[in-house]
């Protein structure tokens, strides 16, 4: 029998809150967390709100040394990272440095430092550049800093496939426990509200361009007008089972399915294989269905179509209770699924499933049973989360709480 | 040129590459290594580079990171300067 994963750690930074609790409370009250783009004059873009992390203070938190060497989103790693395995509580020594590992999603790199090291580069010259450069832009940043600060010499790795990445680190670290290691820190995240950064999101045209904050990212809805950016995410310190016995570790819940897929081209006339990503998720996972879908929730109509189809052709018409808290922060790029996991998890340990801030009006051919404007309290004990990276990547993930450990493999 | 000390060489790395924390202060720290003070070659090639900034003076990256203690990187430097027009 396979190791399963248990997560034995969480941690989250995220606009709705920079503590597990504190998002929590903000997901299941409802609350907006998007608001005007700050940090820099963003009044000659076409988009302008989104998801920003307010009162994150990374001097407070983090080694001098590792200040003048990170980005914004690689501060928001560490420190999270921090809070994830100080809640873990592995003790230094407890494991081999070789047994444990980091994997990380990020999908825009080291955003804002980089733009500010090429402005130096283009006004001032070459010297003017920071040594730090070489590595603070890299999407494996993240990874780096982590397993160099906690000391994990273990499997490690980066993945980048925008919103699905996170999903698809988490998958990534299960597997490296199944293949032997005991301890692994994996999550994703994404931060980019610097002007390259924000234009570079904005490319695409999927962005809300709506001034309310109430009504700029409604997912499903049938006046649904894009999506609001966000920036953050979570990490899940994964054990596997067998060590997390040994030392007692209490956990939140079972890594126990994923697949990914990816589309056709566009323009095929082939369909969207993210039904496929769920089938064989849940076929990894061993479950016939699940108590609660958390959507990957596009903000655009074919998109949002194409979900509620999939998710109706596996479980039923109105078959599944969905909900999409994102709603309420903003995708989160590669930290987006990462911070569902979490939240599908406090979801199983506290029978309750959050709402989806905003949206009202659901077109009744979706066929979706969306939590809309409270939270359901009901029995949870597995929940798929699902997330599609721009480009035709599709991911969906099962999580599972520990009252059915053991029963499926 | 006035000679670089051993309390502007701190100066700058702590604004170039951040403090260590170590409790290594300036006055006892001309022959202890980098690494034990808590700082690796790439923050000793920024340090270096905002030097230049500032000095105009140049070392050469493969002295600079062969360097082990700041007295090896002040005599590199200093040499540097006292070399110069």
């Amino acid at each position: 029998m396979s190791e399963s994963a248990q997560v034995v750690g969480m941690g989250v930074a995220a606009p709705s809150g920079l503590s597990v609790e504190d998002h929590w409370a903000a997901v299941l009250a409802g609350r907006t967390s998007i608001g005007p783009v700050t940090g820099f004059d963003a009044s000659g873009y076409p988009v302008r709100l989104a998801g920003q992390i307010r009162d994150f203070d990374a001097e407070a938190h983090l080694p001098k040394r590792l200040l003048p060497q990170s980005d914004r989103v690689t501060r928001l790693a560490l420190v999270t990272a921090a809070t994830a395995l100080a809640g873990a509580d592995v003790a230094d020594g407890d494991l081999d440095s070789f047994d444990q590992g980091v994997v990380f999603a990020n999908a825009q790199g080291g955003s804002a430092f980089t733009h500010r090291e090429f402005r130096k580069l283009w006004t001032k010259g070459p010297a003017e550049v920071s040594v730090y450069e070489s590595f603070a832009w890299f999407y494996a940043v993240n990874t780096g800093q982590v397993s160099i600060r906690h000391g994990m010499r273990g499997p490690c790795g980066a993945l980048v496939a925008e919103q699905a990445g996170g999903l698809d680190a988490i998958s990534l670290a299960r597997r490296r426990i199944r293949e032997g290691a005991r301890l692994m820190v994996t999550g994703g995240f994404d931060s980019a509200f610097d002007p390259w950064g924000f234009l570079a999101q904005s490319a695409h045209g999927r962005l809300s361009r709506a001034a309310d904050p109430r009504r700029a990212y409604r997912p499903f809805d049938r006046a649904v007008n894009g999506y609001v950016p966000g920036e953050g995410g979570a990490v899940l310190v994964l054990e596997a089972g067998s060590s997390a016995r040994r030392r007692d570790a209490p956990s939140h819940g079972e890594i126990a399915g994923h697949a990914a897929t990816f589309d056709p081209r566009p323009g095929s006339g082939r369909p969207s294989t993210l039904r496929r990503a769920i089938e064989l998720a849940m076929a990894d996972a061993g479950v016939s269905t699940v108590d609660v879908v958390f959507a990957d929730s596009a903000g655009v109509p074919e998109l949002d179509r194409i979900e509620a189809a999939a998710i109706e052709d596996v479980f039923g018409r109105r078959g599944v209770p969905v909900t999409a808290p994102k709603a309420g922060f903003g995708r989160l790029g590669a930290g987006g699924g990462p911070v569902d996991v979490l939240t599908a998890l406090l979801s199983i340990r506290d029978s309750v499933i959050p709402p989806t801030p905003h949206t009202t009006d659901v077109p009744d051919d979706y066929g979706l049973d969306l939590v809309l404007d409270a939270p359901r309290h009901q029995r949870v004990e597995t929940a798929l989360v699902l997330a599609r990276g721009y480009g035709g990547f599709n991911s969906a993930l099962v999580v599972r709480g520990n009252a059915k450990e053991g029963q499926d493999g | 040129m006035s000679k670089l000390t051993i309390e502007e060489l701190f100066q700058a790395l702590v604004e170039s590459a951040g403090e260590a924390e170590t409790g290594v202060t300036p006055s006892d720290s001309l022959d202890v290594p980098f690494a034990d003070i808590g700082y690796d070659s790439l923050a000793l090639m920024e340090t270096a580079a905002r030097i230049t900034q500032r000095t105009g003076v140049t070392v050469d990256d493969q002295q600079l990171i062969e360097a082990e203690t700041p007295r090896q990187l002040l005599d590199l430097l200093n040499t540097a300067m006292s070399g110069q027009p």
